[in-house]
């Protein structure tokens, strides 16, 4: 009886779904802090996590083991997401006139372009420390393998942290509220500005996480490899709306249960169209949960 | 009590000095000057739209001034920043609510003490949730101060205007500031509660000087050391509350239309 539930095929591409869906659902948790603090809807994210993959994990070309390899790669995400909101995003809160979505989709093509000449475009596979091959059940193969465990795992381990974070430290409380209402925190004495800051260079490091995940799938490593992932989390924030952490990992897991049942029973090629068709239909129901709020973007 | 303007001296908290704002072609506030002392209750009035909010913001250095200057002299800062003021010991409530609508009455309240000696940065940090534990206590005897104690966990979209309006008097003075803006304190409170309301602010004179906009004359008046009177921008009249009642001036443009 569980044997079967383990091994039915519905349940294992619900299995399966959500493994993609909750890295959906980091990438768009990344959009989503990055959003609320600073009202930037960071189209360079992807490249900008697989920039930061690429400088942890080739470390393992150099005998670092993998942990390592993915502490690198988050403590320099950090650091690249941050230094970018000081250096590129922070003089444009008070220019009307230059949109830092532009100068963001500006850094997408730099970021790719620069990954294809100093790493090729010939996609790496890190070596994962768990198996990717499916536990079986009776000799049947179920949905999951310690590999996409780990990835479950590591996804709803860093929202966690960042919803403990958000919620219950007093960080947290001021990075609400200056993300929320900067002139009146402003006003309180909190130091908005380090907290916009601190909020990209978080958002920055879970977006190295969601990179190391991805790079240890079947696509591994490579200059492109987050961009299908990017519009996927997007769309999944926009659902989930853009304010809402919580609202971007459900809607990211539905996302990815959905695209898994088309690739099971349909046609793998009509799962990005499908991708595609939603974001299309999410922008006409919901285009003042984006563009307008875009309007009100900090100056 | 004189209807002079007050001599600044260096204990003086707040003084605008010949203040004019022009928002393009409307003169919001023409040479106006005034100071709050310590201990002191100024009641900042005027009918709708003769400039009360702009003097503030003006005070609180989100409006620059067209012309003139406005100085903190306890604290040396001339023209402040919005960020300055908190560490200078202002404190000021907003016009309407301006709470933050993504966090509890209490966490308001505690983000009100953030400018606080100690409450560096880094260490803050660290602030996990035991370490909150005094914070909290504090934050929810400012709330009961002000009679709002029972609503901590609430969000402030959930609670009444005139229950919100304590809460952001809450979350300025768990700063502990030495001079408290005060916008319209008092709309949405019923007699009793603008009876208890008034016994406050009367209880801060002694740690701080309060700058008050109100419109509510029965609560003003028997309130404030001394008033100054804005209309279309410009002062018209200051002094005590029954030398201002007595102002021909002030009867035309502005007491005689609103009773
Ligand atoms: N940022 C701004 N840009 C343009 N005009 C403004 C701005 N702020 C205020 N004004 C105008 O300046 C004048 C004074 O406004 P202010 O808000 O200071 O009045 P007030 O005395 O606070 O009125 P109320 O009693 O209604 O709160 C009004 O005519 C208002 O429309
Ligand atoms: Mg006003």
């Amino acid at each position: 009886m569980i044997a079967n539930i383990l091994t039915n095929r519905i349940v294992n591409d619900i299995a399966g779904g959500t493994a993609q869906g909750v890295i959906i659902g980091l990438v768009a948790l990344c959009l989503v802090l990055v959003w609320r603090a600073t009202r930037v809807l960071n189209f360079a994210q992807g490249p900008m996590a697989m920039f930061v993959t690429y400088i942890g994990m080739t470390q393992m070309d150099h005998h670092a083991n993998f942990w390592v390899a993915a502490a690198i790669s988050v403590a320099v995400g950090f650091i690249f997401s941050a230094l970018t909101e000081i250096v590129i995003v922070k003089p444009l809160y008070h220019k009307a006139e230059i949109n830092p979505i532009v100068v963001m989709v500006g850094m997408f093509t730099l970021l790719e372009a620069v990954a294809s000449a100093v790493w090729t475009n010939i996609p790496r596979y890190p070596t994962a420390p768990f198996s990717s091959i499916n536990f079986q059940s009776e000799g049947n193969p179920t949905g999951l393998s310690p590999l996409s465990t780990f990835q479950i795992g590591a996804a709803l381990a860093i929202m966690t942290l960042v919803a403990i974070l958000f919620n219950y430290t007093s960080l947290g409380l001021k990075l609400r509220a200056s993300a929320l209402a900067p002139e009146v925190s402003k006003l309180l004495g909190i130091r908005v500005g380090r907290l916009l800051t601190l909020g990209w260079g978080i958002a920055g490091a879970v977006g190295a996480v969601a990179g190391v995940v991805i790079s240890l799938n079947p696509g591994g490593l490579a200059p492109n490899m987050l961009d299908a992932m990017f519009i996927l989390g997007f769309i999944a924030a926009a659902i989930g709306g853009l304010d809402s952490p919580l609202g971007a990992l459900v809607s990211g897991i539905v996302i990815g249960v959905v695209m898994q049942l088309i690739n099971d029973y349909w046609n793998s090629n009509y799962a990005d169209m499908v991708a595609v068709v939603l974001l299309v239909v999410v922008l006409m129901l919901r285009p003042q949960g984006i563009f307008t709020k875009n309007s009100t973007r900090r100056v | 009590m004189s209807s002079t303007p007050v001599a600044t001296t260096s204990s003086t908290l707040l003084e605008l000095d010949a203040i004019s704002v022009r928002f393009g072609g409307l003169a919001a506030l023409t040479d106006v000057s005034f100071s709050v002392n310590p201990g002191e209750i100024v009641g900042l009035i005027g009918p709708n739209g003769a400039g009360k909010t702009t003097a503030f913001n003006v005070a609180c250095g989100f409006v620059e001034p067209t012309e003139g200057s406005v100085r903190l002299p306890k604290s040396g800062l001339t023209n402040p920043q919005p960020s300055q003021l908190a560490r200078a010991g202002v404190a000021r409530t907003l016009q309407g609510v301006g709470l933050f609508e993504n966090c509890t009455v209490l966490e308001n309240v505690m983000a009100g003490a953030q400018s606080r000696p100690g409450g560096r940065f880094w260490t803050s940090l660290l602030g996990l949730p035991h370490g909150q534990k005094e914070l909290k206590a504090e934050a929810l005897s400012v709330l009961d101060r002000l009679g709002v104690a029972d609503y901590a966990a609430q969000m402030p979209t959930a609670i009444p205007y005139g229950i919100a309006k304590r809460v952001a008097v809450a979350r300025a003075l768990i700063a502990r500031p030495s001079l408290l803006l005060l916008d319209e304190p008092a709309s949405g409170l019923d007699e009793a509660e603008l009876d208890a309301f008034a016994e406050l602010i009367r209880g801060l004179r002694s740690e701080m000087g309060v700058l008050l906009v109100e419109h509510n004359m029965d609560f003003v008046m028997p309130l404030v050391d001394r008033l100054v009177v804005l209309s279309f921008g410009k002062v018209i009249a200051t002094g005590t509350p029954s030398e201002v009642r007595q102002n021909p001036a002030v009867i035309e443009a502005y007491l005689g239309v609103d009773e």
